[in-house]
């Protein structure tokens, strides 16, 4: 891993302060990772006692949002960092809510395999599998992009962004035609939908951590651009 | 309805230029071109190029011995007063190269005030402190003395508290009155440029805050550019920074692009406080 950007400081306190922040981003990172995937899981297999761990855990994730900005918010008043530490601090802020924002959906998968759990065969698994391994792989890439604190694979994560809406809106397709086919199961295949839908947004949130990330490392804001502005920004030398 | 929603539209232009407003184009004050100046045979600045606008603050900021106040002191060819200095290239004011044989220097100072770190006010009262360069400009109507007496002391932000006090003697006010009242004798005489050397490091942070307020209000009339150690302040009071390292200009921009994203690695090293 690379630490020379956040270290190098001539104060040792403020190395300290910075690597400890980005210790803990990860940290978080880790558990919402660790979320998505036993809540999936739980949805698939159909274990209630595992997705009702993962709804007990979301609070975690949500005490570790507040104790990350808090220190970002400590470090920005005593320290008043400038340039990359600065870009560090408010893409750490906006990171950890997209992570919070993740562990949400995370925990309404959990939710929605409670609901479904005596359903699994409802579930459209093998339509879901591609999303699901896109999305872990999303996520995973850009917690791995910020640990190293490089944007060389961010164009080919946010990429996979523009798959996952596809996956997305096929299985929407897939669903309707089910509901037309068996109205009685509405409800249901409204829950499943509620799960997919979930899904998709946890691409949005780890599509939005590597615009972050640009923020961060290049000091250009790459948000509400198209896949070929985003790229085309990232390659221009400053 | 249509008109109803037009009414509260909003237009987001205006919205989105916010401070950047104050970054509209304007005209060149003073610009430096290939400054070079040796202190005997030590050369102290290489081949300085930059261009200061007019009614805009810039800041200089870089480590000791950077040359940002040498730079500075050249501006009102303060330097010619060290012996050993020797300066090539030329700095020119509305277009006009100081360094030219027919440039009066004492003309050149009147419109070229200086302020320096350490407050240097005269042993008399605080009339005859910012009358002084009247006085020494011949003037002795006693009503031009204390409209301009005012004027300064208002633009400098210290008449409220001094209008009862103008007889006494300078000495006894506080270093940040001081300090302030050594700028109401610089715009007495109504300069172009003033130039603060690091105005207010030896201020307490009230006095500093106060000091700071008074620049954002004396660019409205006056070219500033400020040396200062303190990096904060650079980038509360100036519109462009100028970042020096061991005699070369590294890098000059908007104050908010080079504290958010500076061009140079050398530049983000020292404004974030990092060994290179």
């Amino acid at each position: 891993m690379d630490n020379s950007k956040i270290s190098h400081h001539i104060s040792e306190q403020f190395n300290k302060e910075l690597e400890d922040v980005r210790n803990k981003v990860l940290a978080m990172g880790g558990l919402v990772e660790q979320q998505l995937e036993l809540a999936i899981e739980a949805l698939i297999t159909g274990n209630v006692e595992q997705a009702e761990f993962v709804i007990g855990q979301d609070s975690q994730i949500d005490m570790l949002e507040v104790a990350i900005e808090l220190e970002c918010t400590q470090i920005l008043a005593l320290r008043q960092p400038t340039a990359f530490d600065l870009r560090l601090l408010l893409a750490v802020i906006k990171i950890v809510h997209e992570l919070e924002r993740i562990g949400n959906k995370a925990k309404r998968i959990a939710e929605m395999a409670v609901k479904l759990s005596s359903h699994t065969n409802s579930m459209p698994k093998h339509d879901m599998d591609r999303m699901v391994e896109l999305v872990k792989a999303m996520l995973d890439n850009a917690l791995d992009a910020f640990a190293r604190m490089s944007i060389e694979e961010i164009p080919s994560i946010t990429e996979r962004d523009q798959k996952v809406d596809r996956e997305y809106e096929n299985i929407v397709r897939l669903l309707i035609t089910h509901m037309m086919e068996d109205p009685r199961n509405i409800t249901r295949f409204l829950d499943v939908l509620t799960t997919v839908r979930a899904l998709e947004r946890v691409g949005d949130h780890a599509r939005y951590i590597c615009e972050h990330l640009v923020f961060m490392i290049k000091g250009e804001n790459v948000r509400h651009l198209s896949q070929e502005q985003l790229i085309e920004k990232i390659n221009t030398p400053r | 309805m249509t008109q109803q929603i037009r009414s509260h539209s909003i237009d987001m232009s205006s919205v989105l230029r916010g401070k950047d407003a104050a970054q509209a184009p304007s005209e060149t004050c003073i610009k430096v071109e290939n400054l070079n100046l040796f202190y005997g045979e030590k050369q102290a600045l290489h081949g300085i190029n930059m261009e200061m606008q007019k009614k805009k603050v810039t800041a200089y900021i870089g480590p000791s011995g950077c040359g940002k106040s040498t730079l500075l002191r050249c501006i009102n060819r303060m330097n010619d007063l060290v012996d050993s200095a020797k300066i090539e290239g030329k700095i020119l004011l509305d277009g006009e190269n100081i360094y030219d044989k027919s440039v009066n220097v004492a003309a050149l100072r009147r419109r070229v005030g200086m302020v320096f770190q350490k407050p240097n006010p005269f042993p008399k009262s605080i009339f005859e402190n910012v009358a002084y360069g009247l006085r020494i400009q011949g003037v002795n109507d006693k009503n031009i003395l204390e409209e301009t007496v005012e004027n300064a002391l208002r633009g400098a932000a210290l008449w409220d508290e001094m209008k009862d006090r103008l007889n006494d003697n300078a000495l006894g006010m506080s270093g940040g009155q001081q300090q302030r009242l050594v700028i109401a004798r610089a715009i007495a005489i109504e300069p172009e440029v003033l130039l603060l050397d690091e105005p207010a490091s030896a201020l307490d942070p009230i006095s500093t805050l106060k000091i700071e307020e008074l620049i954002n209000e004396l660019k409205e009339k006056y070219t500033i550019v400020i040396v200062t150690h303190n990096m904060q302040q650079a980038a509360r009071v100036s519109d462009y920074t100028a970042f020096m390292y061991m005699g070369e200009l590294i890098e000059i921009g908007t104050t908010s692009e080079l504290f958010t994203n500076p061009s140079k690695k050398q530049t983000e090293d020292y404004i974030t406080g990092r060994y290179g």
